[in-house]
């Protein structure tokens, strides 16, 4: 039987024919794509459907009808009526040659190679090697390069099937890999022996078919058949990457991406992948712990959740505040709520980073989906560094600035895009909003005058220059255009001003506006309520205003707070705060009287709510180290014992099904009048958190912190305001509370900001974000 | 005529002198049975008794930690933790064999691609104390370390077999 052409083909799809079964594929598409779908199974190395098409491993070659010789599958486009034949003498020789050539240099150490029992070569190798070699030579042996803590290799193992290459080029946008040489002495290296400095660096591992590059973490740890994978999600950002947890015995090994292309596809940030080794840090919280007269004694949970309940229970609601990490799963936050309007309090909030809260609605999700992020055609990032911020969203939009997009940027500092921005704005903190301005002044020219006032008059008094023009008609003109506001925005002291102004663009332009939440499950925590309620006190009035008690939920002061002094001066002058951690470290013991220790969110039912609104619930994968519970447990326990109400479900199902319309429903953005602008200071403080500090299990991460782009502490000065204060690249400079901290010189900079990353522990205390900076020689 | 006979035959004890010659012809023959504890009866170099992890001559450790014993094992009497060692080599941090647990099967013998973990000839062993049934790698270690003339004659004797 020939593959006809049949009547009710649709235009853009061919007829073909595989081993005489005949298939239906668009257009252009690849062989390799056609028995894809159809389940047809061609052996492969080289060809990944996410990559570009290099054919350079061969194994993929079939016999094609009226073709002389076999033709590889990835490379050859389907044409109409095709006859294919994968199984055929004809190409299962060609397949068993190409095997016995590839193994020739492969040094077959299986027994020591990490990739062993889930190798693609080693599979394959079953199906069409020999099982004794003809080659009796030398094999050659290849120098391993150092590419970072992250990574491991051995590139001996290499068969240059050029995966990690384009993965670094096409998707990383990093080009630190390639391939040198020819014949025996191709090598695939960096050339100049740096590490990988990529955010997604981890994701060569999976695309190699060999053990050549693997899990440096996970190295030598355990076999793929020991471990049982289980289904999480990452909860490190608020993309809500879904991943595999493998596990042996309980404990995460390793991590892998779970495919889904709604949010991750199949790739996951380095972020994600390592910071399972925050999960067995030495200072985890493993029992109730409570101090008695100065002293910290290990107790059980009878007597900690008791000690707890009565002291609580001792304040008036007022005086009680609650302040709650922006991971936190969405079960935990609607106990946290009905907890505190239990004990009469309305102050409870979760976006600990923020420090101007008019008009950040909360539990907005973006208008433009994370899927459709890599199709705009033009996009706006007010105060983003995203590829730190989140950077599977920075990694869709390089893949549209592939397409043609123009990225625009209006940032305090000129932050690493792996990506050409087609303009950038760049002002110091106390400016930024000035800069944006500029922009709302050329898309005002467009027509529409804002409504709210205080914008209008602020707009007047501006002056729209042409790059700004160049940019609001890239937006307007663009099918499909986003502005989008990052971490750097949405913290920023004046973010109101830049929410307002970035959804007036947003509206002028016909853009989408997508706003990053604060933390993991900033959307989720503020669609279950834990937002001040009527009268209550923000996480920044919280802390300006002591309340007598605080109840610390998974936040580690100083370094989860935008203000991290007032935070430590707030709880340290309290006279009773417990805190719910996963981790009891110094610091923490310092200031609590009372730690409860929880699961992190792998380790417990969780569910998180991601940047586009959808709620992934997943299922506890590891065990909880110790006496540790989940957070939904002790806080129902706490919960009961204080009789409040909202607590009487028994098992988590319960729960969910009375929080799962809340986590539905969007709420409405609101736009409050603007707030005077500030005086702006000589030098303001430029305080981004750096990718591997973002949390407490991030900060306890070996790996992620020796790698390159976890930076040093410095103040990172523009050259001229280093030099108007006398003081040169490695100098130390002196801050106005006395402590000292190196200067670099970084041309990325603006004149009058002073970048000083937060969460470490020497800058975590100094003046937040945006504030004056008093810089002298030391 | 068969009733005399049979009555004869009775008379005369010839069914118990027949015995009895049969146990005078045994009583001069070798004996089977031999005094165990001084004396042993020979082993097959195929034998699988106590296990052993073994060396190279040059006193470095056989095991790559590849764990295929572990997974080959049938009655899941092996454990093994691995992990880099200082010189960046895969070696085991751990290695438990359950001897309770153990069928004495030979798998992980036949498995190893590096004939580390054998099986030796020695089948005489007690314990005195619970757990002591768990062997850790030292103690197989030290056992290999013991009887490697032995291991290693026994395995230079199968070679051609194998």
């Amino acid at each position: 039987m020939s593959a006809q052409p049949t009547q009710n083909a649709a235009p853009d799809l061919v007829n073909i024919e595989v081993d005489g079964k005949p298939i239906q594929v668009p257009k252009g598409s690849m062989i390799i794509e056609a028995t894809d779908k159809a389940g047809i199974p061609i052996p492969r190395f080289c060809y990944h459907r996410k990559l570009p098409i290099a054919a350079s491993c061969r194994q993929c070659l079939v016999e094609v009808e009226k073709m002389p010789k076999p033709t590889p599958a990835c490379a050859t486009p389907v044409m109409e009526g095709m006859k294919v034949f994968t199984r055929s003498e004809k190409a299962l020789k060609a397949q068993r040659n190409v095997m016995e050539f590839l193994l020739i240099n492969h040094p077959l150490d299986c027994p020591i190679c990490d990739q062993g029992g889930e190798c693609e070569l080693q599979d394959l190798a079953m199906g069409y090697g020999r099982s004794v070699s003809r080659f009796t030579e030398r094999k050659r042996v290849v120098a391993d390069e150092d590419i970072g803590p992250l990574v491991a290799t051995e590139m001996t193992r290499c068969i240059h099937c050029t995966r990690c290459v384009r993965f670094v080029g096409e998707i990383a946008g990093t080009h630190e890999l390639g391939s040198m040489d020819r014949g025996d002495r191709h090598v695939i290296g960096t050339y100049i022996g740096k590490s990988i400095d990529s955010e997604l660096s981890g994701n060569i591992i999976d695309v190699c078919p060999v053990g050549a590059l693997t899990d440096k973490v996970f190295r030598f740890k355990a076999r793929a058949w020991e471990m049982v994978a289980r289904p999480s999600g990452a909860y490190h950002d608020a993309l809500g990457s879904n991943l595999w947890l493998h596990t042996r015995r309980g404990e995460v090994l390793r991590v892998v991406p779970r495919d889904n292309e709604a949010v991750n596809e199949c790739w996951l940030s380095d972020r994600d992948r390592y910071s399972h080794q925050g999960l067995g840090a030495a200072d985890r919280a493993t029992k109730p712990m409570v101090r008695r007269d100065g002293r910290w004694l290990e107790t059980d949970w009878e007597d900690a959740l008791g000690t707890v309940a009565a002291r609580l229970g001792a304040f008036t609601g007022a005086d009680i505040g609650a302040l709650v990490q922006p991971s936190t799963s969405s079960e935990e936050g609607a106990l946290i709520a009905r907890l505190m309007r239990a004990l009469g309090s309305v102050h409870f909030d979760h976006r600990l980073r923020t420090l101007d809260f008019a008009g950040a609605a909360g539990g907005v999700a973006f208008e433009l989906p994370v899927a459709q992020m890599e199709r705009v055609g033009a996009a706006l990032l007010v105060g983003s560094d995203l590829r730190h911020e989140v950077p599977l969203l920075n990694h869709r939009l390089r893949q549209a600035w592939k397409r043609g997009a123009k990225v625009y940027a209006v940032n305090p500092a000129r932050f690493d895009f792996n990506y050409e921005l087609a303009g950038q704005f760049i002002a110091p903190p106390q400016k930024l909003v000035d800069e944006l301005l500029v922009l709302a002044k050329a898309a005002a020219e467009l027509g529409a005058a804002p409504a709210d006032r205080a914008l209008a008059d602020a707009l007047a008094a501006v002056q729209a220059s042409d790059a700004a023009r160049a940019a609001v008609k890239a937006l307007k003109d663009a099918s499909s255009a986003l502005v989008l506001l990052g971490d750097a925005g949405a913290r920023h002291p004046e973010a109101s001003w830049l929410r307002a102004i970035a959804r007036y663009i947003a509206t002028a332009t016909g853009s989408a506006l997508n706003v990053l939440p604060d933390g993991a499950n900033g959307v989720g925590l503020a669609r279950v309520g834990v937002l001040p309620g009527q009268g209550g006190l923000d996480a920044q009035a919280m802390l300006a205003q002591p309340r007598r008690a605080y109840l610390l939920y998974g936040a580690e002061p100083p370094h989860d707070f935008a203000d991290g002094a007032a935070a430590g001066l707030a709880l340290q002058q309290a006279e009773f705060v417990v805190a719910f951690s996963a981790y009891a470290d110094e610091a923490l013991k310092r200031i609590a009287h009372v730690i409860l220790p929880i699961g992190l969110t792998p380790e417990i039912d969780a569910t998180l709510v991601n940047v586009d609104g959808t709620a992934q619930a997943f299922a506890a994968g590891a065990r909880l180290p110790g006496d540790a519970r989940p957070g939904w447990k002790v806080l129902r326990a706490l919960g009961g014992l204080l009789k409040a109400p909202g607590f009487e479900f028994v098992t988590l199902a319960e729960l969910r099904a009375e929080i799962a319309p809340a986590l539905a429903r969007a709420p409405q953005a609101i736009a409050p009048p603007l707030a005077a602008r500030r005086a702006g200071a000589a030098l303001a403080r430029l305080a981004t958190v750096p990718i591997y500090r973002a949390d407490a299990v991030l900060r306890r991460c070996a790996a992620l912190n020796a790698h390159p782009l976890a930076r040093s502490v410095a103040v990172r000065l523009n050259a001229a305001d280093a030099a108007a204060r006398g003081l040169a690249d490695g100098d130390r400079a002196r801050l106005a509370d006395g402590s000292t901290l190196p200067v670099a010189i970084d041309a990325s900079v603006p004149a009058g900001a002073a970048w000083i990353e937060a969460a470490h522990a020497e800058t975590a205390a100094l003046p937040p974000y945006g504030a004056a900076i008093e810089l002298t020689k030391a | 005529m068969t009733s005399v006979v049979n009555y004869f035959r009775s008379l005369l004890l010839g069914e118990l002198l027949q015995g009895m010659g049969l146990t005078m012809r045994y009583m001069f023959r070798p004996k089977y049975t031999m005094r165990y504890p001084m004396e042993h009866i020979p082993k097959s170099n195929r034998f699988r008794g106590l296990h052993a992890l073994r060396r190279y001559p040059n006193g470095e450790e056989r095991c790559i930690a590849c764990k295929l014993c572990e997974a080959v094992c049938p009655a899941l009497a092996i454990t093994i933790d691995s992990a880099p060692r200082e010189d960046g080599s895969r070696r085991t941090t751990r290695y438990d064999i359950d001897l309770f647990k153990c069928i004495y099967c030979g798998f992980c013998e036949e498995s190893c691609p590096v004939d580390s973990i054998v099986e030796t000839h020695v089948h005489e062993y007690h314990f005195e104390h619970r757990g002591e049934n768990v062997v850790t790698k030292p103690q197989l270690l030290a056992i290999g370390d013991r009887f490697e003339a032995e291991i290693a004659a026994a395995r230079a004797q199968d070679a051609p077999y194998r």
